[in-house]
Parts: structure tokens; C-alpha cells; sequence
């Protein structure tokens, strides 16, 4: 320990494993190919005036699904990893993960997973779509969200600086104490899992809070609470869950945090501490956060099934009230998580029934999307094609969770592959194939061109496949009873579905290869498949009234809603865009504030990481300071001068007259 | 292994989770038959199909999608109440199998199970002996576990025998089950603990009477004594540890692990 440096020191550069060095070699060389091509073509400039310090919701937005997308790479790569670990070690065979380092790509590739790539997928979904929707001109604290966007991309950076500077947790994804203590995991890891999850989780509670505002205050004239679209609805309860439930996370780390740095004894057995109380607190964040993510796509998945149905969404109230039960309901089940540790049956079964409740509202919904789909018209577009795979593998996926809810079954299949399968079922079949059914809705609005569509089907038919080959035999080693986390095996009959569930595996890379493949296709293609109308899918909600992409003021005129589906009965009634007597719009200015002081506190997250207390003092400090010291800048906002907005609408009244739909 | 056990507890453990799945299945199959029939029939192209645009409201059909999952949600409920509770691991098994009840005079075998890194204790106070990573019980004779660790959290699981329980350090878990077949069967952790965690596997050896008798004699004439200095060693880590067998253990050493003392009273 030194007081410069801390624990830091050439010790913790991990040269001696060479598959660590091969993939730093990797990132370096990315690194540098990427650094070089954006120096070559000048484009440093446009990206920090453009993206870095926009505070547009809709480019942040985009900047979170990017991020994803990144993230996911890791995060997959890591699942490769596992994978093909499984597959090689049986008959004595150590594979080629050692335990150390096997333990940090499980409990990795679960953090990426949920915390940076699910997340801001769902995150990233909403801030393009919401003000769109609700025909507003950003979100309410537009500063707040780009800061909220940098702080997850700082959580993000820690966690893949500890990939070549120390190590990372290996403790599994929720890090239960004993194990992640101090006296068991001595080393950085986990450090920097409270770390990297405490900064990001500033981010997500900050959006949430940036959200339910927007949603509550910024709705269109007219737009009453039973107007608003589904997507908005989902976003509005997703946002409530993560206020709710983020600051219980905060806690729970910062309390593991005070255990490892300063001697206390919550989680531990000294002292009259209980790691049965952290394992409680962690899942009644845990469970709502399961409900968090995938909310949003349910509204994506109604929106979709309205919209390629060409027909009203079935049921607009039930499906409004199943989504505010599911929300409420989620709070009740945590238990459900651990009816393994020895509680009574009363409140086994109290849990397991409350958990089965919540199936009746999911089950209303997919009877609301089913008979959207009865009596319409549906055309089989990407999104539409997602949303079917969606509603055919989340019911399987359902229904081994609802069987999971059932005490005596759980005590067999708990913390098996059957569980480890279940999570994925719902969460690929719900979250993955969601955000994919969004990204391919949205996309043409958000950059004025459709994806291409040979490419995505190919993305499409490799992930379902790929799926149901990756994960259908993990059921079936659940049943044979084999347990999650195992490293290596004694049975050798189970290798075959090891095999399968690899094969599956490399499936889904195709799939997601295709996906990169589709938006280079697109990109090239771009003028073959512009979107003129700004209307691409004969849509139903606000966001398709504007042109693609929509102006930085999303609306020359603010709309006035009159029905659930406005913009569909916008065009019932013969809407005519307004082509003169514009004003000039009152917008937010862009600025560095939210990445410089996103920066400091990635500084901050190393140096506690690393005992580096005056760093650490010193950038926590600045933090707090520039925090306060930005909220002085009265220099927030500019006009758009009315002219300007006549010249881009007058560009738009232009092109829908060359392009008639 | 999960759907096909060797004890009557796994067994209705197995049928519920049976039952539970066919029960679902009501629901489930049409479901899916439903989505593919209607995608396939109200496709575009399709001009033969009714298309109502403006429908979306059957006060029937609303009434029927919220009720058909609650009736559903009603029988799982009563199920998962009533199995709950039979199958709750602190109760004390009532019956050896279907159809024959325990006689009153068997006397339960009882086991206090230590999880150790990466290695499991298993101790036997009524007849004072202890194994490690292997263990042994007689057929049709209830089985009472204590179990906790001196580690970190783990689970015991013998998925032939009864569902898992986690054994957590300073606390006691219990679990209750009856081995019916003889033969041998594999047991684990089911919850990560760390490095040695895939080889913290033991067998589990369920026998005849007359065998485990013989089994006990053998132990109590081979094995060493468990102390608490042996046990000091023992706990240390260790990878794949092959089973050891003790002749002798201090009574109070179980006493003193779970209540995570550092000497014998």
C-alpha cells in the first residue's frame, strides 16, 4: 500500500494470462484503428458538438443503444466463453478457463447483461421514443439526461478497466456476501462491481426521476393519462419501479461497501450481522428490476402489434391496468428468489402464489395482443416477425417461471440450468427479441431510412434458432439436475447437450453478425430505402406526424390529441400539416457539463477502487463542486429562430410533395 | 435425475412438478396455436379474412382472458399451498412411501452436515462417527439433516433424495427425507461458493439395513478421530477432496461450528 498509488502497483496488470493479453491486444488495436479513422476523417469535432454534449433526447437515445451494443460484444463474448468451457471440460478435462478466471466471466458476463446492455437498450428506447410520442420537444431535464447517459458509460468503463487492471468479481452477479466480503474476496473485484454499479446506478435513478417528469408534465394538449400510447404507459411504470428500487441497491452496495472498507459487520455472521438480510434486499431491488426491463417492451410489442395489424390495440384499458398490476405486484414476490433458505411454507407458499398472480395480468396482455392480431390485417415487416417469436417463446418461458414459483419444485430446480434457461428464456424471448422489434419500428424515424430487409431477417431466423438450441437443452440438463456456475463435469452423458446448447450459441452470433451486417447494408443502401413521408409503417402515434429523422425540435407545433391512437386519428380526419406562420422554438443548449463531471466521477470510482484515498478525496471534491458550480450556468437555452424552423419545414412541405405516399 | 428419483420426497416433489406443468399446459398450447393461427389467417395478403380496424373492445372476450389465468392461478395456488406444506423440508416426514405410513418405532436417522471449502462434513451424533464428501443411509428410515456451514453460503442438494437447502455459516437449516432404493447417488452444492466449487461433489450411498450397520462398524474400526485441532486442518481449503471417514467425533464439535466458536466449551 502506498500513499500515492494505493494497492496499485505492476503486479496488477494480468501478463501472465495469455488470453487476457491476446484480447487487450485486441481492444488496443481497435482502439487504435478506431481513434485513427475518426482522426482521418476530422470527425472529433462533429462528435462532441453533435453527440457527446447533445442534450437532444433523441441522440442520446441513440448513444445508449450504441452502447449497448458495444456491451453486448463483451458481454457475449463472455457467454463463448462459458459455452465453450462447458463443452470441453468432462472426462478429467480441466478445459481452458481456470476457476479464477472462469468465476469472473459468469459473474461478468450477468453484470454486462442486465446492468449494460438490458438496461440501456430499455433506457435507450424510451428517451428516443417517449417525447416523440407524448409530442413534446425533449425531456424535461434535458441536461440531467446527458449526464444520466455518461454516468452509465463511466459504470461501464470501470467495470472494463478491471478486465486489464486487477480483476474483476467473482462472485456471481449479485455478489452475495460471505463470499463477495472481505475475508473471502480480498481482492479488487468486487470493488469494483459496488463501484461500477453505484456510478451507473446515479445514471438510471437520475433517468427514471428525468422520465416519469416528462411523462407527467410535457403531454401534448389533450393527451390525458388514458390517451397516452401503451409504449408510454410501460415507460411511465418502468421509470416509477426504477425510483423505487434503485436507491434500495444503492444501499444495499453501500452497506457491502462499509463492510469491506471500514470493518462493519452487516452481511457478516460477527457482530450480529445477517447475510440473509443482504440476499433479501438485493432481490426487493432484483425482482422489480426483472420487471424494469422488460415493461418497455411490452409497450414496444403493443405499438408493434397495433401498428402491423393496422388496427386499434385490443383492449386499451386492460392492458393499462394489467401493466400498473404488474408493477405493483412485483414488490411481493422477492421471496421467490430463495425459497431455498429455509423460510416456513406459509410464507413459501405466500410468495410462490403471489408470483403466480402476477402470470394473470402478463397472461391478459398476451390475450390483448392476440386478438389485436384477430380481425387484422398484419403485415409481416421485421418488427411484426420479432413480435411473434416474442409471444411464442415468452409463454414457454413463462410458464417454466410460474413453475419455478412453486415451492417444492424450486427446491429441485433452483440454481440449476433449468433456472439458468428460464431467465433466459424470458429474458432473450422478452428483452433481446423487444429491443430487436423496436430497434427495426424506430429506426427508419430515427435516421430517415428503413434497416434492410434480407439482413434482418437473416438476424432474426439466427437468434430465434440460435436460441431455442442454446437454451432448450439447458432445460433439460436442469431436469438431469445439473447446477449453474459448474466449471467442469463427471457425467459424460451429459455432454451432447453442452454441445447443442454451443451450437446454439454460435447460432446466435450469426444472428447478432447479421444485425451488423443489416445496418452497413442499410447505411450503403441508405437512398434506396429513405423513409419521405416520416410515416414509413402507416403508424398510428405522434412520433410518425414528424419527418425522419424529426428536427431537433421534434415538432414545428405542439400536436393536440383528441384519441388514444393520435396521429391514426389525425389522418381519419383529414389532417392537413400546417406550412406557414411559424414561430420561434425555445430549446436547451448543448454542453460538456454532464460528460466532464461523469469523468470525475470515473476518477473517483478507480481511486476508491485502489485505495488511492487522496485521488479519491480529491475528484469526489470536484464531483460534488462542478455539480453545484454547473447549476449557476444560467446560459441553458437559445431560440430557434422562427425563420429557421419555416426553412426546415418548408424543406419537409418540399420532399412530402415530390414523394407522395 | 430431477425426474427420476430413488426417494419418496424427490417423488411428490416430481409430481408436482408434473402436475403444475400440465396444468399450464392448458393455457400455454392454445396460446401459441392461437398466435400462429391468427398471424397466419389475418395476413396481409389474405383478403378473404374479415379486417375490423375499430374493434377493440368484447366485454366477453375481456372477462374471459382476465379469468381463464386466474381459475388457473386459483387451482396452482391450491396446489402450491397444500404441497408447500406437505413437502415443507423442517417437517418431519410422515410416511416412508405411498401407501405405508412410518411406524413409531423407527427412529430417524439424524445427519449434522457441514459445508466446508469445497468439501462437505457430514456427521453422525447418534453414532458418534463423522465422513467427508460421502455418505451413507439406510433404506426406509427417515433421514433428519441439520445442516450448516463454516464457510461461505452453499446448498445441499441430492437431487435422488429431496430438494436442496442452503447451509449458511451461524445458522442451521433442516431437511427432512427417505431414501427408498438402494444405490448410489450423486450430491452437491447447488449454490456457488467459490474456486473449488464444481468438485464439492460426494455420493450418497443408500443401503440396507444390514449394510449400513456393517457400513458404521466399518467406519468406527478404520477411520481417525475428528477433534477440534483435526477439524482446524480440515477446514482449510481444499479442491476435490477424496471422502475420509472419522471413527470418533467430539460431540461438541458440531455445536461449536455452528455457533462459529473457536474452542470447545
Amino acid at each position: 500500500m502506498s500513499a500515492l498509488l494505493g494497492r496499485l502497483s505492476l503486479d496488477v496488470f494480468p501478463i501472465h494470462e495469455p488470453i487476457l493479453v491476446a484480447t487487450f491486444a485486441g481492444v488496443a488495436l481497435g482502439g487504435i484503428t478506431l481513434i485513427s479513422v475518426l482522426t482521418y476523417f476530422q470527425l472529433w469535432g462533429y462528435l462532441w458538438r453533435e453527440w457527446f454534449t447533445t442534450i437532444d433526447h433523441k441522440r442520446i437515445g441513440i448513444m445508449y443503444i450504441v452502447m449497448a451494443f458495444v456491451m453486448l460484444f463483451r458481454g457475449f463474448t463472455d457467454a463463448m466463453l462459458m459455452r465453450a468451457q462447458q463443452v470441453v471440460a468432462f472426462g478429467g478435462s480441466e478445459g481452458f478457463l481456470p476457476p479464477h478466471h472462469y468465476d469472473q466471466v459468469f459473474t461478468a458476463h450477468g453484470v454486462i447483461m442486465i446492468f449494460f446492455v438490458a438496461m440501456p437498450f430499455v433506457t435507450g428506447l424510451m428517451n428516443f421514443a417517449v417525447p416523440l410520442q407524448i409530442g413534446a420537444r425533449d425531456v424535461s431535464f434535458p441536461f440531467l439526461n446527458n449526464f444520466s447517459f455518461w454516468m452509465t458509460v463511466v459504470g461501464a468503463l470501470l467495470m472494463n478497466t478491471s478486465l486489464f487492471v486487477g480483476e474483476f468479481a467473482g462472485a456471481g452477479w449479485l455478489a452475495y456476501p460471505p463470499l463477495s466480503g472481505i475475508d473471502y474476496s480480498p481482492d479488487v473485484g468486487i470493488d469494483y462491481y459496488i463501484w461500477a454499479l453505484q456510478i451507473a446506478g446515479i445514471g438510471t435513478l437520475l433517468s427514471g426521476v428525468n422520465l416519469i417528469v416528462t411523462i407527467i408534465k410535457l403531454r401534448a394538449p389533450g393527451m390525458t393519462m388514458m390517451k397516452m400510447p401503451i409504449f408510454v404507459w410501460t415507460a411511465l411504470c418502468t421509470n416509477v419501479l426504477i425510483v423505487a428500487a434503485f436507491p434500495i441497491l444503492t444501499v444495499v452496495l453501500a452497506l457491502l461497501s462499509l463492510d469491506r472498507y471500514a470493518g462493519t459487520h452487516f452481511f457478516t455472521n460477527d457482530m450480529g450481522g445477517n447475510a440473509m438480510m443482504y440476499i433479501n434486499l438485493i432481490w426487493i431491488w432484483g425482482h422489480p428490476e426483472v420487471y424494469i426491463l422488460i415493461l418497455p417492451l411490452f409497450g414496444v410489442f403493443s405499438e408493434v402489434t397495433a401498428t402491423f395489424s393496422g388496427k386499434k390495440i385490443f383492449g386499451y384499458t386492460s392492458m393499462v391496468y394489467a401493466t400498473v398490476v404488474i408493477t405493483i405486484l412485483s414488490y411481493l414476490v422477492w421471496l421467490h428468489h430463495f425459497f431455498t433458505m429455509g423460510s416456513g411454507a406459509s410464507v413459501n407458499s405466500f410468495f410462490g402464489i403471489t408470483t403466480m398472480i402476477i402470470s394473470i395480468p402478463t397472461g391478459a396482455k398476451i390475450f390483448n395482443w392476440l386478438f389485436t392480431l384477430y380481425r387484422g390485417r398484419i403485415r409481416f415487416e421485421l418488427p411484426m416477425m420479432w413480435t411473434l417469436a416474442f409471444m411464442i417463446t415468452f409463454v414457454i418461458g413463462g410458464m417454466t417461471g410460474v413453475l419455478l414459483a412453486v415451492p417444492p419444485a424450486d427446491f429441485v430446480l433452483h440454481n440449476s440450468l433449468f433456472l439458468v434457461a428460464h431467465f433466459h428464456n424470458v429474458i432473450i424471448g422478452g428483452v433481446v427479441f423487444g429491443t430487436f422489434a423496436g430497434i427495426s419500428y424506430w429506426f427508419p424515424k430515427a435516421f430517415g431510412f428503413k434497416l434492410d430487409f434480407f439482413w434482418g431477417k437473416m438476424s432474426f431466423w439466427f437468434w430465434v434458432v440460435g436460441f431455442y438450441l442454446a437454451f432448450m437443452p439447458l432445460y433439460v440438463l436442469g431436469l438431469m439436475g445439473v447446477t449453474r456456475r459448474l466449471r467442469q463435469f463427471d457425467d459424460p452423458s451429459l455432454q451432447i447437450w453442452f454441445v447443442i446448447a454451443a451450437i446454439g450459441a454460435a447460432c446466435i452470433a450469426i444472428g447478432i453478425l447479421s444485425f451488423g451486417i443489416q445496418v452497413f447494408v442499410s447505411i450503403r443502401r441508405r437512398n434506396e430505402l429513405r423513409d419521405h413521408s416520416g410515416d414509413p409503417w402507416d403508424g398510428r402515434t405522434l412520433e410518425w406526424s414528424t419527418a425522419s429523422p424529426p428536427p431537433t425540435y421534434n415538432f414545428a407545433f405542439t400536436p393536440v390529441v383528441h384519441e388514444t391512437d393520435a396521429w391514426w386519428d389525425m389522418k381519419q380526419r383529414g389532417f392537413r400539416r400546417p406550412a406557414t406562420g411559424f414561430n420561434a422554438i425555445h430549446m436547451p443548449r448543448n454542453t460538456p457539463a454532464g460528460l466532464l463531471l461523469a469523468a470525475v466521477a470515473g476518477v473517483f470510482g478507480f481511486a476508491v477502487v485502489w485505495h488511492i484515498w487522496w485521488l479519491a478525496g480529491l475528484s469526489f471534491s470536484i464531483v460534488i463542486a462542478g455539480a453545484i458550480f454547473h447549476t449557476f450556468n444560467y446560459d441553458r437555452d437559445f431560440q430557434i429562430e422562427a425563420k429557421v424552423v419555416g426553412h426546415t419545414e418548408d424543406a419537409r412541405t418540399q420532399e412530402l410533395a415530390q414523394f407522395p405516399a | 435425475m430431477v425426474l427420476n428419483p430413488s426417494g419418496d420426497v424427490a417423488n411428490q416433489q416430481r409430481d408436482l412438478l408434473v402436475s403444475s406443468t400440465a396444468l399450464m399446459l392448458v393455457i400455454i398450447i392454445p396460446v401459441i396455436v392461437m398466435t400462429i393461427v391468427f398471424a397466419w389467417r389475418y395476413r396481409h395478403s389474405n383478403k378473404q379474412a374479415r379486417y375490423e380496424p375499430n374493434w377493440d373492445h368484447s366485454i366477453h372476450l375481456e372477462l374471459l382472458i382476465w379469468a381463464v389465468p386466474l381459475l388457473i392461478v386459483i387451482a396452482l395456488g391450491a396446489l402450491t399451498w397444500v404441497g408447500t406444506h406437505m413437502l415443507d423440508p423442517y417437517r418431519p416426514i410422515d410416511r416412508i412411501k405411498a401407501g405405508l405410513p412410518i411406524s413409531r418405532k423407527i427412529k430417524p436417522l439424524e445427519v449434522e452436515v457441514v459445508a466446508l471449502d469445497w468439501k462437505w462434513l457430514f456427521i453422525y451424533p447418534q453414532y458418534g462417527i463423522a465422513t467427508v464428501n460421502s455418505i451413507a443411509a439406510p433404506l426406509d428410515r427417515p433421514i433428519e439433516f441439520k445442516i450448516t456451514s463454516a464457510s461461505v453460503m452453499n446448498s445441499l442438494f441430492i437431487p435422488a433424495l429431496a430438494g436442496q437447502i442452503y447451509a449458511m455459516p451461524g445458522m442451521e437449516t433442516q431437511l427432512h427425507a427417505v431414501a427408498n432404493k438402494a444405490g448410489d447417488y450423486q450430491g452437491f452444492s447447488g449454490n456457488f461458493s467459490g474456486a473449488g466449487f464444481s468438485g464439492m461433489r460426494f455420493v450418497f450411498k443408500a443401503m440396507l439395513d444390514a449394510d449400513f450397520d456393517r457400513w458404521v462398524a466399518r467406519v468406527k474400526m478404520r477411520g481417525g478421530a475428528l477433534q477440534l485441532e483435526t477439524y482446524q486442518k480440515l477446514k482449510l481449503p481444499s479442491d476435490k477432496q477424496p471422502p475420509l471417514e472419522f471413527a470418533t467425533v467430539d460431540p461438541q464439535l458440531y455445536p461449536v461450528i455452528l455457533h462459529r466458536r473457536t474452542s470447545i466449551p
